[in-house]
């Protein structure tokens, strides 16, 4: 079992612990113990932006520095890589830990700042994200580990924002990715592109403006179903609430729209490895997907077709 | 309502402070529009991206009551695709916070619906409250 | 020897601040002086008979001009000298004026200054030896590397000069882009039309070696002297015998998509590569021919089939040798691969680009469509220009024009037609073309001022849709297409970099190639010799392709019509018995013109520019430069300094020629003043300066040395930027360890436009020496002095080795 350090964030303790479920199972699966951070914090969710903002980079640097408890700790052994599943968490680590490692002055003074601590950050922890452990890992080798091949599931990969931009900290091409296409070929599912599966789905805006969310949602969601899509992926718990649970709201704006589910890319590989079903995490779902895994034999007959609202 | 306007220093000073606060030399942009054109939330907003930084290029301090930078969904969508390299989401991010640096909050905690509260996942809340309050 | 100073009034300009008669009485106390005189206006006709005159009756040998700048008027002098029967490399001039009266007010300190600079030009005279212009043989051969339009027009140019042209060409046919185009703007002349005969004229002149379907391989030599590999490729066609009948494409099996067409229709193995080639001769493609790729059995259609028997499987590449005096490159352009923007989503059926526009277009009017086009088009301009997001910031400078022609031309076919032309900026700059682009809105096409965003297919059908912002209306536009032609731009064609490499060319950073001086020398390069012309320089359209290719025509008449050209003679030469072979000089000659043979280096002087970059950068002392040899320059410090009290600090400033010893004369031409307590010494590139130099001249009592060169990518002497900061980090190295403070060595990339910039360096320098730092000891300049002599640690890959 390799083991590496894991930060959840917060979400994935409350609304997305379905995601955190299926994902650590579906590591554990494949040799990785993600071990998780003592003493974590919230991340804060969003990168702050201004120039001369340090105040909101030391809540990641606090992170990171768990990391090198860990180690110090020996809880990990001379592992410095940080995973985390949640796209919003990867992208505020990621962007922080590089203007840390890119400025000696703001390293300085967030270090000096932070007194309490017992060590300084000088930029040796690599944030990844698990996407790309597993694209470093091999497909095949994911290959090898299904034991229920998804044959003639056709997903569409919904890929957002935080985990393709920008350039320098995305984990693929921010035009043209391919890394979920990938996974999913090697689950034996069926990707399905679609134009729209870079649009952001609305993200925080769902606070103040649900309808705006509804309508952004409404796009990606029925060009996906344009396309072919029975179901949808993603990695981030916004997406998969401004996709899934406001599908509430899409259904009163448009009458005519089909509820379609969407899964985080771990369920899939839970369901794929042949895992047990308690891992699947498909009670916290909106759109039911149930129905949609039951009809191409995914499910045992023993649960019942409940869960969801929709 | 077409206006009459005055180019002064106060303008280019106020242009200079975002452009400070924002990181980006704001004067670069020549106005292509492939921002706008690529914004989502474009059709949401009162006037474009684009209108919003050649305000900020004129130094009209008045862009600081329009709607737009309000609902950018930091999507970075923009950054990616500018051909002169400018970041229009980093200034959004100045002008949100030139507004809640002087304590004028966009959205009101207290304005959100129990019903919502419950619904809503710990990371919307915590970055809607981190971009639109203070 | 016997020299005489004449010292410049300049109208006042120097003798109101600097005092003539000290400066005169100075000069009559330097050593060999023979004769001293001022006077008003030494340039005038007036002065320079002066000088003429005085060196026959006070049987001159030699003459100093103590006035302007250099720059200004040496060469003036040199002719004048030369006139009265001087080698003009016993002349030296000292700046008074731009570098001493117009830049330091204080009389005193100018005078004094001025004193200096005279001496100072005095001892290098002294020193000066008399060096001639070599005459060296030059033929009448040129070759043009490059058959588009640019290469044709040059070799006709030259050929009708009465010059022998080989012109080789990629392709098995020339005429390069512009024989793909429909029409051309802004006067709509059939591409084809106005150029086909050209092509008669290029493959009948008795004066022109055609060679298509062939490429350079390698080229080595100099101007007057290259020798050219070139490889004809294999066309398993006898050209001689074949007569184009086609017989054989009509049954050859294999099909391919068109390359000339663009992939938009397909050709045989067997193929004429465009319907009106010059030469016009079938070839078949080795690549994908069933007999030449299997076995010696399979098909065999065409050789069957073949009346004059042309067919000859058995041909070989032929490397054929060509000898040329000059040589132009005309590789002209490639469209820029639009899969790099997948946001424009190229690779959908009905997303064109305007090349594949102009194929269609052409041939359209002759024969059944390529394609359909629809009647809603969209053109999407800047697709690979100016874009910092695919590192490609250069304007294209046509697509507004051709997409301005494309749609009207696809208006005159169908005027039902509804044509938008989405754009950032419309560039119509040249003649007749704004009154072009006003006939295109008269006539319909909508202009929308917005950079498209996104183009994404039709979930129902096969149209389009584009988002883009209406930046004059700020509207969010989405419309709907049949056909997307996406406005590509131009890259270097994919030789460039090759051939560019074999012919020693630098690149521009956009990638073109680069010409020698933007305003001045816009079809030179900085190889002696060799020219460029058209879209390989840059982006450009048929006419001013055309100029630069007639340009480029002159310029190789100009060297090679007198039989002979010139050489400067200032090069490089070696003291053979300090020479040990080590070979350092070799790597860093920008133009390769050292070798080592006989365990010695030995300098091309035909190649070799006179940079000077490789005696800073010899270990030994070996190498050494005339004109500004290692005895001069030390003469040179040694004025600068003589004299001086210790309270007084010296700066000495080492400016290269191109860009620092201009910028100083500007900034006396702007009456910048800065510290008089400066000397500047001008040497073609600062790289020449060894460390063993600047040890010397802080022994003799520098206080700061500041070198200035031209920012590297403006420099024509590759790599001297790295010899300097090598030579630097030496120096420093040795300064540290002898307790001098490194920061008393300064080193600054600079443009003649940096004023500000050479300003504050000299200032903080000339400061530092004033107060901030320790005052160099006698015991220190004393042990400067030996450590000058040598041996000096070196710096091999960023590190300083000792011994």
């Amino acid at each position: 079992m390799i083991q590496i350090p894991y930060y959840p964030g917060c979400t994935l303790k409350n609304k997305a612990s379905n995601f955190e479920t299926s994902a650590l199972a579906a590591a554990r699966a494949l040799g990785l113990e993600l071990v998780e951070l003592p003493r974590w914090n919230c991340c804060g969710a969003v990168f702050s932006l201004s120039s001369d903002d340090l105040m909101r980079h030391i809540a990641p640097t606090n992170i990171f520095l768990r990391v090198q408890e860990m180690n110090r700790d020996h809880l990990v052994e001379d592992e410095y890589r940080l995973v985390t599943f949640c796209s919003m968490c990867f992208n505020v680590l990621r962007r922080t830990n590089q203007r840390l490692r890119e400025s000696l002055e703001d390293r300085n003074k967030i270090n000096d700042f932070s007194y309490l601590e017992t060590e300084t950050y000088q930029g040796r922890v690599e944030i990844v994200h698990l996407l790309e452990l597993l694209r470093s890992m091999g497909w095949d080798k994911i290959q090898e580990r299904v034991h229920k091949p998804l044959t003639g599931l056709k997903v569409a990969p919904y890929y957002g924002c935080m985990l393709l931009r920008p350039k320098d900290v995305g984990i693929d091409d921010p035009e043209r990715p391919t890394i979920q296409e990938e996974l999913l070929r090697s689950l034996g599912a069926e990707p399905v592109d679609f134009p729209l599966k870079l649009r952001c789905c609305g993200s925080y805006q769902t606070v103040p403006d649900k309808d705006l969310v509804a309508n952004l949602a409404y796009d990606i969601l029925s060009r996906a179903q344009k396309a072919g899509a029975e179901a949808i992926t993603t990695s981030c718990p916004l997406c998969a609430f401004n996709l899934d649970f406001r599908q509430k709201e899409i259904q009163e704006k448009y009458p005519m729209f089909l509820p379609i589910p969407v899964f985080y890319f771990s369920q899939l590989m839970a369901i794929a490895f042949g895992l047990p079903q308690e891992v699947f995490g498909l009670a916290g779902h909106y759109a039911n997907p149930k129905t949609l895994l039951a009809t191409k034999g995914y499910l045992q007959a023993t649960s019942p077709l409940e869960g969801g609202e929709g | 309502m077409v206006r009459k306007i005055k180019l002064q220093a106060k303008n280019r000073e106020f242009c200079r402070k975002i452009s400070e606060l924002s990181g980006e030399v704001v004067m670069l942009c020549e106005q292509c529009g492939t921002c706008a054109g690529s914004c989502p939330m474009s059709a949401e907003m009162d006037i474009t991206p684009s209108q919003m930084i050649r305000l900020v290029q004129l130094g009209q301090e008045a862009v600081l009551e329009n709607k737009t930078f309000w609902v950018c969904a930091s999507c970075y969508t923009c950054t990616v695709r500018c051909p002169r390299g400018i970041d229009p989401a980093k200034v959004a991010e100045a002008l949100r916070q030139v507004k809640l640096r002087q304590a004028i909050d966009y959205i009101q905690i207290d304005e959100i619906s129990s019903e919502e509260a419950k619904k809503l996942p710990s990371v919307a809340l915590v970055a809607a409250f981190r971009k639109m309050t203070g | 020897m016997r020299i005489g100073v004449y010292v410049c009034h300049c109208g006042g300009n120097i003798s109101d601040v600097v005092d003539v008669k000290k400066v005169n009485a100075v000069a009559e106390q330097e050593p060999e002086v023979a004769f001293v005189r001022d006077a008003e206006h030494m340039c005038s006709e007036d002065g320079q008979k002066l000088i003429c005159d005085d060196v026959l009756e006070q049987n001159l040998d030699r003459v100093v001009v103590a006035s302007c700048s250099p720059l200004f008027h040496e060469n003036t002098f040199m002719k004048t000298v030369a006139k009265a029967g001087i080698n003009p490399y016993l002349f030296e001039m000292a700046n008074l004026r731009e570098q001493c009266s117009w830049a330091h007010p204080s009389k005193a300190a100018a005078t004094r200054k001025a004193e200096d600079l005279v001496k100072m030009a005095i001892a290098k005279c002294r020193l000066d030896v008399p060096l001639a212009r070599q005459a060296l043989p030059i033929g009448r051969d040129v070759l043009i590397v490059g058959g588009g339009i640019a290469g044709i027009q040059a070799a006709l140019d030259l050929a009708d000069a009465g010059f022998q042209v080989t012109l080789v060409e990629r392709e098995p046919a020339i005429g390069g882009k512009m024989v793909m185009l429909s029409k051309t703007f802004p006067t709509e002349d059939c591409a084809t039309c106005i150029i086909g005969p050209k092509l008669a004229d290029v493959s009948q002149h008795p004066n022109i070696r055609l060679l298509t379907y062939a490429e350079v391989e390698e080229v080595s030599g100099y101007l007057g002297n290259f020798t050219v590999k070139v490889r004809r490729k294999a066309r398993y066609v006898d050209w001689e015998k074949c007569v184009a009948c086609g017989t054989c494409a009509g049954k050859c099996p294999t099909k391919v998509p068109d390359e000339f067409n663009q992939g938009l229709s397909q050709r045989k193995a067997i193929y004429l590569h465009n319907p009106i080639a010059v030469p016009h001769k079938y070839l078949i493609d080795g690549l994908v021919c069933r007999r030449l790729k299997q076995d010696g059995n399979a098909c065999g259609v065409c050789e069957k089939l073949c009346a004059q028997k042309a067919i000859n499987f058995a041909d070989q590449d032929e490397t054929i040798e060509i000898r040329a005096d000059t040589i132009i490159g005309a590789m002209g352009f490639d469209l820029f691969d639009a899969t790099l923007k997948p946001v424009y989503n190229f690779g959908h059926a009905n997303v064109i680009t305007a090349l594949q526009l102009e194929r269609i277009i052409a041939t359209g009017s002759s024969g059944p469509p390529l394609r359909a086009v629809g009647n809603r088009v969209a053109f999407i301009q800047c697709v690979g220009s100016r874009d910092e997001q695919i590192n490609r910031e250069n304007c294209s400078r046509i697509c507004c024009m051709y997409a301005t022609k494309l749609a009207q031309l696809l208006l005159r076919i169908d005027p039902t037609r509804d044509i938008t032309i989405f754009y950032t900026d419309l560039r119509a700059y040249g003649k007749g073309f704004e009154e072009y682009y006003k006939r295109a809105q008269k006539a319909g096409i909508q202009y929308i001022r917005g950079r498209v965003a996104e183009v994404q297919p039709d979930p129902e059908g096969r149209t389009l849709w584009i988002t883009v912002e209406d930046t004059l209306s700020r509207e969010i536009i989405e419309s709907e297409y049949d056909l997307v032609v996406l406005s590509a731009g131009l890259v270097p064609a994919r030789a460039t970099d090759r051939i560019s490499e074999l012919l020693k060319l630098a690149k521009s950073p956009d990638g073109f190639l680069q010409e020698a001086h933007p305003k001045f020398r816009p079809v030179d390069t900085l190889v002696d010799g060799v020219f460029i012309a058209g879209c390989v320089q840059g982006p450009k359209d048929i006419p001013d392709t055309v100029s630069q290719a007639s340009a480029a025509a002159a310029r190789a008449i100009r060297l090679m019509n007198k039989g002979v050209y010139e050489t400067e003679p200032v090069k490089a030469f070696v003291h053979e018995e300090r020479c040990d072979g080590c070979g350092q000089c070799v790597t860093v000659c920008p133009v390769r013109a050292i070798s080592t043979g006989k365990q010695k280096a030995q300098i091309n002087q035909a190649l070799c520019k006179g940079c000077g970059i490789c005696i800073g950068s010899c270990p030994t002392e070996a190498l050494d430069l005339h004109f500004y040899t290692t005895q001069q320059l030390e003469a040179q410090i040694e004025k600068a300094l003589e004299g001086k009290s210790a309270a007084e600090p010296r700066l000495l400033i080492f400016a290269d020629n191109v860009c620092t010893y201009r910028l100083a004369d500007n900034l006396g031409t702007g009456r910048l003043s800065y510290p008089a307590e400066t000397r500047i010494i001008r040497i073609p590139s600062s790289a020449r300066i060894s460390p063993q130099l600047m040890l010397y001249a802080f022994h003799k009592g520098a206080d700061a040395i500041f070198l200035g060169e031209c920012d590297h990518k403006a420099s024509p002497y590759t790599g001297s930027v790295d010899a300097i900061e090598r030579n630097l980090t030496v120096a420093r190295w040795v300064l540290e360890e002898e307790g001098v403070s490194p920061e008393r060595i300064r080193f600054s990339e600079l443009l003649a436009s940096l004023l500000t910039d050479f300003y504050k360096n000299v200032t903080s320098l000339v400061k530092l020496a004033k107060k901030e730092a320790e005052p160099i000891t006698p015991e220190q300049r004393e042990r400067l002095g030996e450590r000058a002599k040598g041996p000096l640690p070196e710096v091999r890959e960023g590190a300083v080795i000792h011994g």
